[in-house]
């Protein structure tokens, strides 16, 4: 069915050991590998294997986290830690909240300044854009982060087919509204449906994913199927979930965030600890599964690859 | 006379009265659920703050509780209330005192520097911890030897809880992400529970019972002026 689900299910454990073992880490963990690893697949090569394959994320060197310093958060975590206020304001009640939710049929309207507007069923796009593996880290504004084994495709490739114009300055991401299904939709104190925005050239930066796997299979409900962006060296209500749209604009997006909270939400939403938050400290976080607290880096870490697209901006002003 | 027999009974029957022993082992409930939760890992992915959350709101609750007591007892007579003023205070300390803990030690591993940076940097923290240093003496000061010694001043400190219990509002209203209905609802009450207490609103409502139920209700003196 879905292009990207591994020929037999892995689990995450072998996932973990098989990117251990990709990593090269050598007959060490090979032979720890060996131990922890369920028994039967014990060996590498017994392994199954992700279409995705491992030279898709050998291949992005500075596109994953940095694997001596973080360790992946666990499945169980990911996917039952969620802020997804279309379901519930709590985290753990998303899981159950979601399970029913419908990611089939699908459809994603590529639209607004392009040259080529078009509307994709989700099958259709998963065989159009390739898929590769990408390890980000997630902080989230709350203060909390995770290290995520995403699946996906760079926005950059649906752009450059939907070709935008010259009046193209902003892309906007606009996701599902559904509230018979999604039960947080049915109080009216956010102005639904999500909305979420980046700049043109933000969102051609090879970092921005759309997101359409977890940990090697289709992605859950409650982490945003069948799509939604991972945008790692922002907060991570930057990155929308299940979407439907996305249109390319002139103005800048008003995001539903910058709606709820002006002063608090900004349109660029950088991970930034220079930049004081009223309600949670952004000078440190706390890695989601491991105990105290670690320094935040600005982006997120991924300075390298995207400090460039604010040259001569005031991170402060436009935050 | 009344008066009387009730402290006889108290002298020869010091055990709880159902309402306290519902009030003692209610106030330790949330502590046992919690411990027993972060014993079996189902405080969330993320636990410290699952309980950071948990012991707050338990402390908000409890201090509104007995913040509650007073007036139950004006308007409706009911005494056994404020037996439990003091114990449901303490409780709420007790619980401030965990949040704390699992702030400082938990969260921020006792590093001063982090811990400094974050009061001063985040207004709800700076006011939560202003609420705790209000309701700290308080607490130590609950005592009956306390009571004695300090007299008339007693009355007066404890008044203190009449800004502490707001702050602990706004610590709350500070924190949310953006929707503050829920710590505006825990506002609203805590606002009603303090406009009953204002002089001329309490002895409306103590006479108005007086002139409604007058015979029924022995609990009360008749108000000097009606
Ligand atoms: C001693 C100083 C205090 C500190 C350092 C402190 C710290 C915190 C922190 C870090 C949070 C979590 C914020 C987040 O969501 O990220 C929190 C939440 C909370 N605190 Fe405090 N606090 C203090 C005092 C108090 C007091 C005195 C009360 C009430 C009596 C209180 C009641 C609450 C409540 C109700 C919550 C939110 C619970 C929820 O969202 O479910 N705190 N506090």
């Amino acid at each position: 069915m879905v292009k990207i689900r591994s020929s037999e299910i892995t689990p995450e454990q072998v996932y973990l050991s098989r990117r251990k073992f990709m990593k090269g880490i050598g007959a060490i963990a090979l032979g720890s590998l060996a131990l922890s690893a369920c028994g039967s697949l014990a060996t590498p090569d017994t392994q199954p294997t992700s279409t995705a394959g491992p030279d898709s994320f050998l291949a992005q060197p500075t596109a994953h986290a940095n694997a001596t310093a973080d360790k992946l958060t666990s499945l169980d975590d990911i996917t039952h830690y969620n802020n997804y206020y279309e379901f519930s304001q709590l985290k753990d009640p998303v899981a159950d909240l979601a399970q029913h939710f419908k990611t089939r049929p699908w459809s994603v309207e590529v639209g607004g300044l392009v040259n080529n507007p078009k509307t994709y069923d989700i099958d259709a796009m998963l065989k159009r854009f390739p898929q590769q593996e990408r390890v980000y880290r997630l902080r989230c504004v709350e203060g909390w982060s995770m290290v995520i084994p995403w699946t996906g495709f760079p926005l950059a490739a649906l752009l450059k087919e939907a070709d935008p114009t010259s009046r193209a300055k902003y892309v906007r991401f606009e996701s599902i509204m559904s509230p018979q299904q999604m039960p947080g939709q049915q109080d009216n104190y956010f102005k639904w449906p999500y909305i979420e925005g980046l700049r043109l050239d933000e969102a051609m930066n090879d970092l921005t994913l759309m997101v359409t796997g977890l940990y090697g299979k289709p992605l859950p409900n409650q982490d945003g199927a069948p799509l939604r962006v991972a945008v790692p060296w922002k907060y991570g209500f930057k990155s929308a979930k299940a979407i439907v749209k996305i249109d390319l604009v002139e103005e800048q997006p008003v995001s539903l965030w910058m709606n709820a909270a002006p002063d608090e939400y900004g349109f660029y939403s950088n991970v930034n600890p220079e930049r004081p938050h009223p309600r949670w400290s952004q000078t440190t976080e706390r890695r989601i599964g491991e105990a105290g607290r670690i320094k935040t880096i600005k982006f997120n870490g991924y300075a390298d690859e995207v400090a460039h697209l604010y040259d001569g901006m005031d991170l402060i002003a436009n935050y | 006379m009344e008066a009387v027999r009730v402290q006889d009974r108290a002298r020869l029957n010091p055990r709880f009265t159902p309402l306290q022993l519902l009030a003692h082992i209610g106030a330790w409930i949330p502590l046992f659920v919690l411990l027993w939760d972060a014993s079996h890992h189902q405080l969330t992915a993320n636990p410290i703050l699952e309980a950071t959350h948990r012991t707050g709101t338990t402390a908000l609750v409890l201090l509104v509780f007995s913040l509650a007591c007073t007036p139950l007892n004006v308007l409706f007579g009911f005494r056994q209330a404020i037996k439990l003023r003091r114990p449901l205070g303490v409780y709420g300390l007790m619980y401030i005192g965990v949040h704390l803990f699992i702030f400082a030690v938990l969260d921020y591993g006792l590093d001063l520097d982090m811990i400094r940076d974050t009061v001063v940097e985040q207004r709800f923290v700076l006011v939560g911890l202003a609420s705790f240093l209000m309701l700290l003496p308080l607490g130590v000061t609950s005592t009956r030897g306390w009571m004695k010694r300090l007299g008339k001043r007693w009355i007066k400190l404890h008044r203190l809880v009449y800004l502490a219990v707001p702050l602990a509002v706004v610590h709350y209203v500070w924190l949310v992400k953006a929707d503050i209905r829920v710590p505006l609802q825990y506002g609203a009450v805590v606002a009603i529970l303090l406009f009953l207490r204002i002089p001329r609103v309490r002895h409306f409502f103590s006479s108005l019972r007086y002139r409604l139920a007058p015979r029924f209700d022995s609990n009360l003196a008749r108000p000097s002026k009606v």
